[in-house]
């Protein structure tokens, strides 16, 4: 099918998003690794002498290195397991008939509408705080006395609110993969008496394969580059518990205006990020080919 | 048996769907209502649910001290205008892919999804001096690129996937058909990548609207959207509950709005599975 | 677009040389959320009635937005904004960059004298005023009278923080409802670390010796956080290690804390009855001392949010007719007429406290006198930078900030005292070897 013509065409229709990308992408990564090069601080922008590769042994040096290193992948990976888990019970049950399902199906993606900076805030002071928050209320209400989030599970809390915020972007997904599940297939399993549970595990969960590949993979780039939320409730403590690399870098650029250092952990985090995405593909990438 | 839904499934299933869904909803809802609180109940212990003094004084001290409205003209123009181009962008990309795959396709997604993984606050200071040589700082039209730039990986990524559902058996069958180019185009393509142009369109939009580093580092003014509105109401000294929950209904109120229509047009699109 | 606003600077200045009347000008200025500013901003009227020539732009952010915001901007000479309102941090390391324009065209009836004379100081280099402050603020405590009477318990004129620790174990135990004393704990360098470094200097301890070598380890800092964190695990609110000043005020507000140490302008919103339920019962002291005749008399904090022109602005003359305004002893009165004196922007000048009127209306305001008179951020033998709570060079923001979440550790349990000042310890040397200060 794919004669000369249609490859040729294909490429035409591919080229502009290829360059727009390749500009973005090569305009900022070079100069950050530049600048990645150079003692350069803002607050001495005169001098900025070439002084190799001290950046990099200067950021991964860095004691909290490993730290933000570890918590970058608990992060993703707790956040991961909630969202797509939570993502297909929320699309299972969204998926059946019942009164008002439009307006549960709005109340359900509502959070995704939310400012992560709003969300981490409202969550920090109106749910998650130990006196006053409405989740500490409850839990005395009910008896077990209400948890300390940010001093005690601090990156569970975390992961918490950014589940929350995620959860309406794995339920739609889900959701529009389970409805392009035809009716016939499921009423042909449950004619040769297959239990409810057996059609979830044998025709709705393969079903879901890609949309599940792509919840995944779309939702592990906005993740390793979670930032608002931890800055809001607790700046990366308390000690180094809920730093993560961008946070890391943060504290480069925007604390210490560091900007040679601060491009030396962005060019660290792309690698990062790109090892992470690699195995990733390994592990899940079969699903795309179907 | 499945057709023939009992009433009484059905009421389970409206209750532990509405017990779900509010909440997930919760916060949402708690936000809503402490915006028409005074200060003081919105801190108030034991917390009061809805028997207080409703109040709209905080929405008026909110649109006396910033202009709501020019805000989110900004918010919409920008939001709008970097999806559109992105879809002009990305459609042809993600069909061709879809439709036209070689042995490349897949590396040539994965290397526009890494695009996006490097750490915008490591790359400011170069994006800031190119604006400011460029004049673009605290313009639209900079802010509709750059959005456009970082949500393409993803619109792309996403109509690739639900392109590649379609069957392309329903191509070839319309080509035996002697339909033309445009009447494959318009009667078969378009009704069927509908939902999967509509889900990104709202995806796209919804990021967008909710990206809160480079309209913040990169607006003044002229160009600021409601990411700045919200950051003029975030932790001011005093008590601060009530007026930020009242800004912040106010800036996601646009986003909930389009979410109600386009859940109608988004549900009738997802139904195109059962022409399979 | 840069090009256009370059050359309608160029024709606002050639107006302005012939006649200023058509000039129209607009002013982008940057400023912070705080109630001060926001009531600025509800004055603009009352400035362009007076200078119709000239238009105002506000653009008011949350404080570390804000920050990076105008530090970047001014950094790679971006030019957006005309006004800047900054800190007693900035100040003297933008002006030593040579990024402000120096203000010595206030007009005649400034009276820059006027200014009390610690916050000029730490607003100048080199006998020059380069920002103009707007609002300042040392340290105080503030405390329940109705909970220490109910007590018996006296403040002392001088307290102690042994004092202040018994006081908060005898009204934590007898009121369950109430939280002894409540403290920063949020990690940050102006959060967590301002308290904690105005109560290591409490204790006679700084952040670096006279040759720049950190002091987290000194016994000075030993015994000032081993007293902090006892306090807080022992008297405080739960979740003390993610409160700032705001999440304190919300508790003091609720009348939840009977104590807490910080900010004097906390002084105006604790006893303002719209926001506070106890504003009739608060009294307040002198920031504890942890030694006899500690450094300042407590005092050891020093801010004033300021308003700067950034250097090469197009608008320096009307950017600095609009400071003069603003800080200007005619504003202090246009506020004291709309909103009464309680809420006038504190801490600046001298004939403020000198008015009968606002003593008697502002009953924190002697308190707060004398905790800015006491404060002292000048470097010093033994201080080899200026600033208290905080060290006026660049690499503290970033320094101070990673010192801060150790010290949250150690307040949420994860670590020792020992162990959060070793890391902290460990953390500054390597960054002042970085930025060249030490060896």
């Amino acid at each position: 099918m794919a004669t000369l013509q249609t490859k040729s065409a294909a490429r035409m229709m591919m080229a502009p998003a290829v360059i727009a990308l390749l500009i973005w992408m090569i305009v900022p990564l070079s100069l950050t690794l530049y600048f990645s090069t150079l003692n350069y601080n803002l607050f001495n922008p005169a001098e900025t002498p070439f002084i190799g590769l001290m950046n990099y042994k200067f950021f991964l040096s860095d004691p909290a290195f490993l730290t933000a290193l570890r918590n970058t992948l608990a992060l993703v990976a707790g956040v991961l397991v909630i969202t797509v888990g939570g993502g297909i019970l929320l699309a299972l049950l969204l998926d059946q008939e019942f009164y008002g399902v439009t307006i549960v199906r709005l109340l359900v993606i509502a959070p995704f509408f939310v400012m992560p900076t709003v969300a981490a805030l409202v969550w920090k002071n109106m749910m998650m705080n130990p006196v006053y928050g409405v989740i500490g209320q409850f839990l005395n209400w009910v008896g077990i006395g209400a948890i300390d989030w940010f001093s005690n599970a601090p990156l569970t809390a975390i992961i918490i609110i950014v589940a929350w915020q995620w959860l309406p972007f794995a339920t739609l997904i889900l959701l529009t993969a389970l409805q392009s599940l035809s009716e016939e297939q499921k009423e042909a399993a449950e004619m040769d008496g297959a239990g409810a549970l057996s059609i979830f595990w044998y025709i709705t969960l393969p079903h879901m394969a890609r949309a599940i590949t792509v919840v995944i993979l779309i939702q592990t780039i906005f993740l390793l580059s979670i930032f608002a939320e931890i800055y809001v409730t607790t700046s990366g403590g308390p000690g180094l518990q809920t730093t993560n690399i961008p946070y890391l870098v943060y504290s480069q650029a925007l604390l210490q205006f560091d900007v040679g250092g601060a491009s030396a952990g962005g060019v660290v985090a792309v690698v990062l990020a790109n090892i992470v995405a690699f195995f990733l593909v390994r592990l899940i990438g079969k699903n795309l080919d179907a | 048996m499945a057709r023939a839904v009992s009433t009484r499934r059905k009421l389970t299933f409206t209750l532990i769907g509405w017990a779900v869904g509010l909440l997930v909803f919760f916060p949402v809802l708690w936000t809503i209502l402490t915006s028409f609180k005074t200060e003081l109940d919105a801190i108030a212990l034991p917390p009061k649910w809805i028997f207080f003094d409703w109040t709209l004084e905080n929405y008026a001290t909110v649109q006396e001290r910033s202009n709501y409205f020019r805000f989110m003209t900004n918010s919409i123009i920008i939001a709008l205008g970097s999806t559109a181009l992105g879809l002009i962008f990305a459609i042809p990309a993600a069909w061709a892919m879809a439709f036209s795959p070689t042995p490349r396709t897949k590396d040539v997604l994965l290397w526009m999804l890494s695009t996006k993984m490097l750490p915008a606050v490591g790359v400011l200071i170069p994006i800031y001096l190119i604006f400011r040589d460029w004049g673009l700082l605290d313009s639209r039209i900079g802010l509709v690129v750059v959005l456009f730039l970082i949500n393409l990986p993803i619109m792309v990524w996403m109509l690739y996937t639900y392109f590649k559902e379609i069957p392309g058996e329903i191509l070839e069958a319309a080509r035996m058909d002697g339909a033309s180019l445009w009447k494959e185009i318009t009667h078969v393509l378009a009704p069927m990548s509908v939902p999967g142009i509509a889900s990104t369109v709202l995806l796209s939009v919804i990021l967008a609207w909710n990206e809160a580093f480079w309209t913040l580092n990169l607006t003044t003014s002229n160009a600021a959207p409601l990411t700045t509105f919200i950051a003029s109401y975030s932790s001011p000294q005093g008590n601060f509950y009530a007026k930020l929950s009242a800004a912040s209904t106010l800036a996601i109120a646009p986003m909930l709005i389009l979410g109600w229509f386009s859940q109608k047009q988004l549900v009738r699109g997802l139904t195109f599975g059962a022409v399979k | 677009m840069r090009h256009v606003s370059y050359l309608a600077g160029c024709a606002a200045l050639a107006l302005a040389a012939t006649s200023s009347a058509f000039a129209q000008e607009t002013l982008t200025i940057a400023t912070v959320n705080n109630g001060d500013m926001i009531r600025m901003q509800g004055l603009t009227d009352a400035f362009t009635e007076q200078h119709p020539d000239i238009q105002l732009n506000w653009v008011t952010l949350e404080e570390n937005v804000l920050r990076q915001r105008v530090t970047t901007d001014i950094a790679t000479k971006g030019g957006q904004f005309d006004v800047m309102t900054i800190g007693t941090y900035e100040v003297p390391i933008w002006a030593g960059q040579d990024w402000l324009v120096p203000l010595d065209n206030l007009g005649d009836d400034y009276d820059v004298d006027d200014l009390i004379p610690a916050i000029r100081e730490a607003l100048s280099k080199d006998g020059k005023l380069y920002a103009a402050p707007f609002y300042a603020e040392s340290a105080m405590t503030l405390y329940r009278t109705d909970l220490f009477e109910a007590a018996g318990i006296e403040m002392p004129a001088a307290p102690t923080w042994d004092f202040i620790a018994d006081a908060a174990k005898q009204i934590s135990e007898a009121n369950p409802d109430v939280y002894g004393i409540c403290l920063r704990g949020k990690p940050g360098w102006g959060e967590n670390m301002a308290f904690l470094g105005s109560m290591a200097r409490s204790y006679g301890a700084n952040y670096f010796d006279a040759a720049w070598q950190p002091q987290f380890e000194s016994e000075g800092w030993k015994t000032a956080v081993a007293k902090y964190v006892e306090m807080m695990t022992s008297y405080g609110p739960p979740g003390a290690a993610s409160n700032g000043f705001n999440e304190n005020l919300t508790l003091f507000n609720q009348g939840r804390c009977a104590m807490w140490m910080d900010a004097t302008v906390a002084a105006s919103f604790v006893t303002n009855p719209d926001e506070s339920q106890v504003a009739d019962s608060v009294g307040f002291a002198p920031f504890p001392c942890g030694i006899e005749n500690c450094p300042n008399q407590g005092a050891n904090w020093l801010w004033a949010w300021s308003l700067a022109i950034p250097a090469g602005s197009q608008k320096a003359e009307a950017a600095e007719t609009f400071i003069s305004w603003a800080t200007s002893k005619a504003y202090l009165e246009l506020v004291a007429e709309k909103e009464g004196w309680s809420n006038v922007p504190p801490g600046t000048r001298t004939s403020l406290y000198e008015n009968e009127q606002y003593i008697s209306e502002a009953p924190f305001a002697e308190q707060t006198l004398a905790a800015i008179n006491n404060a002292d951020p000048s470097a010093s033998a033994d201080k080899p930078y200026v600033g208290l709570q905080f060290a006026a060079i660049p690499e503290f923001q970033g320094l101070g900030t990673a010192v801060g979440q150790q010290m949250a550790a150690a307040v949420s349990g994860s670590t020792t005292v020992e162990q959060a000042l070793a890391a902290a310890q460990q953390t500054a040397v390597r960054e002042m070897t970085r930025g060249g200060y030490i060896k």
